[in-house]
């Protein structure tokens, strides 16, 4: 599709720069993701294939309700955290990359 | 005489009512209110709220958005349903509060930088289509709807807790009524600083009486120890800590209640073996109901996880940040905050199972969903009605924050979607603010009933329900419109009606079903399996939607929006790089129409 009217620096609206800026985001936010849902799903399958250490006691809680009721908040607070890092990071390197390129197209 | 002698049985509701858990809910409840009117007064438009919010600090709109979030499910119903079911249930605090990590991961940057307040106007936004916009506003109030039932359970439960001669119903009109009126009059719109507020008194609320029954009567581990897990000959906290009342009959068995796969998610595989013959259960159960509820729990998980970023109240607040740092460190905070309020319910539930045992045998207003207003009192004396008095504040403060928050959404799509641009479309502003009135009334209405009739259901389920709803609408519209580019406006319709509607009819039949307005018990006991995929559909609903939405985009792929490669621009690119503001000026210029 042709742009209506097109902008003076082509490099923001060309085709690669939104495929590695999506890209790049996406393959952040899958990790977090992946990350999450790998301990978020596996505790049912743990209680499922082995309930009996899932049952051991740690000071009165039992292994699988101290992580769900307590452990992990923290746990997803330090994905969370993680993420928000990156992110910015990334969002940074994506300004000074256009700006770069501005500057080296004036030269 | 004759006036008293009618009047006199409509007030004796008053009596035995304890003064101080009525003064604790009564400041509560006008601090509220003149709260909303004082700062309604400072912003009297909803671009207002929006500017006005722009200026508010990270920790004040980190606590806005967790009052707005922590409703009766999540105050009251938490709980009670930890007290009934057991372990099972800590999959609700957990999901409630991991959705926000998706809803962090995946949507809420995008949806930011794309400058859109609501699902609506996102789905107008992205797709150029005011029709589209017209059926995204029509699960606002789908999923409004059946969000309010529960939040009016909470109003019933607490006001027959607070007068004990009051009928369930009674408590449910008068909440109804008073919110309802509030919305109307203009006193309440969202206001940052009522639900930062909020967010506190009910954090001080369900912490402070739990510590408080923990120094009498002992700690969270001590009676969870109470409770044998299965392969334990005695539970690991002896009674002589433990002051342990017996359980009633109706109360599950320590080793169910404790473990995974417990009452909650094998009801239907025990109400299937009870109809067979005795003989034959044991190898029935053995076969089914482990994985039965292996499907229940995942299914259960992704409803929550997936419903929490396509509730309609949530998003707006991602705006209410000076830029988008600010936003993460927001929502970061937020994580925080919530994660921090959800680890103190199940501690009533496991407290109450112990000290509260008569619970187990009321049912509906009477039953485990007043754990949180009922168990502080065990303190005795003058403390332990000042305990209660803080936790029936903190009821308050949930469910009066939700409703409102859900009939400002509801009465607004209604207003300005429905009446505004369908039904008159050159209606003057003056006309708009009447209808608003009159929107406000009618829903507000329309949920008091719904909520009068649903007295036995557990809050928490009902949350459950508008969850799956939204994660089989909301979610995949968002989730897919924001990550693929090739969506077209015909396949986010479908997936999002197609989803979504089997969602709405999967959870009405279970309702309708489970008050007793159709009789489906005979059929649910030889369906276990559709039973499940009913009760929790989310995990057949929600690959729906997404499966409809590929297929029907690739069908229709000529209609992909000319200018999609700018939309998916502001929606990824930093916002340091001014794509947004092009964006507009292009579409002013009439690129996009």
């Amino acid at each position: 599709m042709p742009h209506p009217t097109p902008p003076a620096d082509d490099a923001v609206h060309s085709e690669s720069f939104l495929r590695s800026l999506m890209r790049r985001q996406f393959a952040l936010s899958a990790a977090c993701a992946a990350t999450f849902l790998v301990v978020l799903l596996g505790v049912p399958l743990l209680n499922y294939f082995a309930p009996a250490l899932m049952a051991t006691r740690v000071g009165g809680f039992t292994l699988s309700w101290l992580i769900l009721g307590v452990l992990f908040f923290p746990f997803v607070w330090v994905i969370s955290w993680l993420f928000i890092q990156r992110s910015t990071t990334l969002e940074n390197d994506e300004v000074a990359q256009v700006q770069r390129n501005k500057e080296g197209r004036g030269t | 005489m004759n006036l008293l002698t009618t009047l006199a049985p409509t007030l004796a509701f008053l009596g035995g009512v304890d003064p101080w858990i009525f003064t604790f809910a009564f400041i509560t409840v006008v601090v509220t209110i003149g709260m909303g009117f004082w700062s309604a007064k400072q912003s009297k438009t909803a671009s207002d709220f929006f500017v006005a919010g722009r200026s508010v600090s990270v920790g004040w709109n980190a606590s806005a958005i967790s009052g707005e979030y922590l409703s009766a499910a999540s105050f009251m119903g938490i709980a009670g349903m930890v007290m009934a079911n057991g372990y099972d249930v800590l999959w609700y605090p957990v999901c409630y509060a991991c959705g926000y990590l998706f809803l962090l991961l995946f949507i809420a940057g995008p949806l930011r930088r794309f400058g859109a307040y609501t699902i609506p106007d996102f789905a107008e936004g992205r797709y150029d289509s005011p029709l589209f916009r017209k059926i995204a506003v029509c699960f606002v109030l789908f999923i409004g709807f059946v969000y309010t039932m529960p939040q009016m359970k909470g109003a019933g439960v607490t006001l027959a807790y607070i007068f004990p001669g009051m009928p369930y119903w009674g408590g449910v009109a008068l909440v109804g009524a008073v919110i309802t009126l509030n919305v109307a009059l203009g006193g309440m719109k969202g206001i940052t600083l009522v639900q930062a507020f909020q967010y506190w008194i009910k954090l001080f609320a369900i912490s402070v009486p739990i510590f408080v029954l923990m120094a009498v009567f002992g700690f969270y581990n001590g009676h969870l120890g109470a409770n044998a897990a299965p392969g334990e000959t005695a539970a690991p906290t002896p009674t002589a800590e433990i002051a342990r009342k017996p359980l009633v009959e109706k109360a599950p068995k320590d080793t169910a209640w404790i473990a995974p796969f417990g009452p909650l998610t094998t009801k239907a595989v025990g109400a299937a073996a009870a109809k067979l013959p005795a003989e034959q259960r044991p190898a029935y159960l053995a076969a089914h109901q482990r994985p039965y509820s292996l499907l229940y729990t995942y299914s259960l998980i992704i409803a929550l996880v997936c419903g929490t970023a396509g509730l309609p109240h949530i998003l707006v607040r991602f705006y209410t940040n000076p830029d988008g740092a600010a936003a993460k460190r927001t929502t970061m905070w937020v994580m925080i905050l919530i994660g921090v309020f959800y680890v103190f319910p199940p501690v009533f539930g496991v407290l109450g199972r112990n000290l509260a045992p008569e619970l187990y045998s009321g049912v509906g207003a009477k039953g485990t969903d007043k754990v949180v207003l009922e168990l502080p009192r065990a303190v005795g004396g003058v403390l332990g009605s000042i305990m209660s008095g803080i936790t029936c504040a903190g009821a308050f403060a949930a469910f009066m924050s939700t409703f409102s928050g859900l009939l400002v959404s509801m009465t607004g799509a209604f207003a300005h979607d429905i009446y505004g641009r369908m039904l008159k479309p050159n209606a003057s502003q003056a006309e708009r603010l009447f209808m608003f009135k009159v929107g406000a009334v009618v829903i507000g209405g329309i949920a008091i009933l719904l909520g009068t009739q649903v007295e036995t259901l557990q809050i928490n389920f009902m949350v459950n329900q508008a969850f799956a709803i939204a994660a089989s609408s909301y979610f995949p519209l968002l989730f897919m419109s924001v990550w693929w580019r090739g969506m077209t406006m015909t396949g986010a319709a479908a997936g999002m009606l197609g989803g979504g509607l089997a969602a709405l009819m999967c959870t009405g039949t279970i309702i309708l079903g489970d008050i007793g307005k159709i009789n489906l018990a005979d059929f649910w006991a030889f369906h276990p399996l559709t039973r499940i995929l009913a009760e929790q559909p989310a995990i057949w609903t929600m690959p729906l939607s997404i499966s409809l939405m590929v297929v029907v985009s690739k069908l229709t792929a000529p209609s992909i929006p000319p200018d999609i490669r700018m939309k998916m621009l502001v929606l990824h690119a930093p916002e340091q790089l001014g794509l947004k503001q092009e964006y507009i000026q292009e579409h002013s210029a009439g690129a996009g129409h």
